[in-house]
């Protein structure tokens, strides 16, 4: 099977994002700052990281997050690795 | 616990604690669910002898500075073990720094040697800044096979037999130069001795004592002044065991309450914020009565623990959330930033004593801890044994400016004459921080007189951190400063951050510049953005020698604008 495309990773982000902090998906933005968007700080950030490795099947380390704060490069972190 | 007074260093201390307890575990080292290392006081020892006589042979001297890069685990001790054994100076980085940071802060502490996570030295090597890397030898760990190391070494291959030879320090030898804040413009490295971590270590455990088979949970990164001294120092001279988590996801640092069975913890806000909110959701699962149930023995639980902390009658009570901390909790240790109090009485009414510390960089680690006697929401606590607290020019409410003097301040900031002589005043550190002491010795802290802020992560975040990023927006002229420098309020927390920008005549804040100060924004870490900027209308004041002046213009902005007219970025 082959892999997604980034485009379509990026629309699982939002959609997880959107339902896992309780927001509306038309408020998210593939460029947004999500610390600024959802209002979180970086252990809720860690905890997004989790629901998407339960949702694509990888692990991500923690320092993959770091100095990440929008969708679309959280999308190509998680992108190299499926 | 050794007796500290006998040694002259941190790591002729250690180096006792090795012998002292060989078949204590020491270290253990988890990643997420699975332990990958365990090793005992003796196993330590075996570990570091190979690289302290590797850094023999590679001529490291006594006073040579030696930083290490790392998340939490059990390499960093390791080679911070090995670099006191051999008379170095520790200059421990905060790896959440940017690669352009790790460079200038490696430059000015003037380090001639490096230990690193592969990550971090791959984005070390593809900063722009790599060309003027000047650090002799870098040990890099983890390192996948086949990767190009940039003239690098690989720390697991950096080894030597034979026994290395202990290198004495005396207690007035610099032991740590620890970077407090000011990577932007004015790096502020404070410089430690070997008497400022004993002393702190002696006043600390005479407070929290740690004993053989004992737990400390360590999340905070190790670099950060509390960790260093809670989770490595501390332990390791009681013959204590240091639990090392690889992973901040909440749910394995809950998990590792219960694995390990954990005595203490040190948190920032930020992290006993979110476990609070993480009890407070399960509560809200709890059926009607259950929940009832759960209110009437917190009640209860908050009534019999009013003078002291009774943690056994306190598990007994509330088993069901004791068992989720392990079952063997004896303190959660808050500090690095303002803590709500209501977060501390909520822990507390469930029976796990929280004690809130303050303490700076600049102090080494800690000036004043609640001892619990009784517990206090609303303070953070009396000063350590061996510690002074004053409060200089209090109005009259009692509040004024806090300084501290003690063995375990600083010496001075590294290369930095004038700001030392600004920072330490007659022996008198004076830390910025207001506050008042009250009846019972507690201090209480109102708000900051410097332009800095905290961040409930316990980041230290100066002007000039910000400003670099900003420089060269076109603008006439742009400063940043603290909202509560601007606005004082009488109180800490939701502390943030503001660009004030002068336009040119006859510009206008369009859509091009917003885009722009909201793009530099974003380059910066999640902790350092601002959080907002005000247009003022006037030109900055500035000094004869075109500097501007910053508490005028600061006084200017206060009285001349409010906190509303911030625009949120």
């Amino acid at each position: 099977m082959s892999a997604p495309t980034i485009d379509h990773t990026l629309d699982e982000i939002l959609n997880l994002a959107a339902s896992h902090f309780k927001v509306s998906r038309e408020k998210l933005t593939p460029d947004d700052d999500f610390f600024k968007t959802l209002g979180i700080d970086s252990l809720q950030a860690l905890d997004l990281l989790t629901r998407l490795e339960h949702h694509f099947r990888i692990e991500l380390p923690d320092y993959e997050l770091q100095g990440v704060s929008d969708f679309r490069t959280l999308a190509g972190r998680i992108q190299a690795r499926l | 616990m050794l007796d500290l007074r006998q040694y002259a260093s941190l790591g002729a201390a250690l180096s006792a604690a090795l012998e002292r307890w060989p078949n204590e575990t020491c270290l253990i080292e988890a990643d997420r669910d699975r332990e990958k290392v365990r090793l005992t006081y003796s196993d330590f020892k075996e570990m570091a002898r190979p690289l302290t006589r590797a850094l023999e042979d590679a001529d490291f001297e006594a006073g040579d500075r030696a930083a290490i890069i790392m998340t939490n685990q059990s390499k960093w001790l390791i080679s911070a073990y090995s670099i006191f054994f051999c008379g170095g100076v520790l200059v421990p980085l905060d790896y959440k720094l940017s690669a352009a940071e790790h460079l200038q802060l490696l430059a000015h502490s003037g380090s001639r040697f490096l230990v690193v996570e592969y990550y971090l030295w791959r984005a070390i090597t593809q900063s722009p800044q790599f060309a003027n890397f000047s650090v002799g030898i870098v040990l890099v760990t983890e390192a996948p096979a086949g990767a190009d190391l940039r003239g690098a070494l690989r720390w697991e291959e950096f080894k030597r037999k034979g026994e290395p030879k202990f290198v004495a320090r005396q207690r007035e030898d610099t032991a740590c130069i620890v970077y407090s804040s000011g990577t932007g413009g004015r790096p502020k490295g404070c410089v430690l001795t070997h008497d400022s971590y004993l002393e702190q270590c002696t006043s600390l455990t005479a407070w929290y004592p740690f004993w053989p088979g004992m737990r400390y949970l360590s999340i905070l990164p190790t670099n950060h002044a509390i960790d260093f001294m809670v989770g490595f120092i501390g332990p390791f001279t009681c013959g204590a065991c240091v639990v090392h988590l690889r992973t901040l996801r909440p749910e394995f640092v809950r998990d590792a309450f219960v694995r390990y069975r954990i005595s203490y913890v040190s948190l920032v806000p930020m992290v006993l914020k979110n476990l609070e909110r993480g009890l407070r959701a399960k509560f809200d699962e709890l059926k009607p009565a259950r929940r009832w149930m759960l209110e009437r023995m917190v009640a209860l639980n908050k009534s019999l623990t009013r003078k002291r902390p009774r943690v056994k009658l306190s598990r007994r009570l509330l088993p069901q959330v004791h068992k989720a901390f392990g079952g063997e909790l004896r303190a959660l240790i808050v500090g690095g930033a303002f803590t709500d109090p209501s977060t501390l009485q909520f822990f507390y009414d469930l029976g796990i004593p929280v004690t809130c510390g303050y303490g700076l960089t600049e102090a080494c680690t800690a000036v004043t801890l609640n001892d619990l006697k009784p517990f206090r929401a609303d303070t953070v606590g009396k000063p350590l044994p061996g510690t002074e607290v004053r409060v200089l020019n209090p109005d009259s409410d009692g509040i004024g400016e806090v300084a501290v003097r003690s063995r375990a301040v600083m010496s001075h900031y590294l290369d930095d004459p004038e700001q030392t002589a600004l920072t330490i005043v007659e022996g008198w550190l004076l830390t910025g921080d207001q506050g008042r002491l009250e009846a019972h010795g507690h201090l209480q802290l109102v708000g900051r007189k410097k332009n800095m802020i905290v961040t409930a992560g316990g980041k230290n975040v100066d002007k000039e951190d910000i400003e670099a990023e900003f420089d060269g927006l076109p603008v006439k002229e742009f400063c940043v400063f603290a909202a509560n420098y601007l606005w004082p309020q009488k109180t800490l927390g939701n502390e943030s951050a503001v660009l004030v920008a002068r336009l040119e005549q006859n510009q206008q804040l369009d859509d091009r510049l917003r885009k722009e100060i909201v793009a530099r924004n974003r380059r910066l870490p999640d902790f350092k953005r601002v959080a907002g900027y005000v247009v003022w209308e006037k030109d900055f004041p500035r000094t004869a020698s075109l500097k501007i002046k910053r508490c005028d213009l600061a006084t200017e902005i206060g009285t001349g604008a409010t906190r509303e007219s911030i625009a949120e970025i």
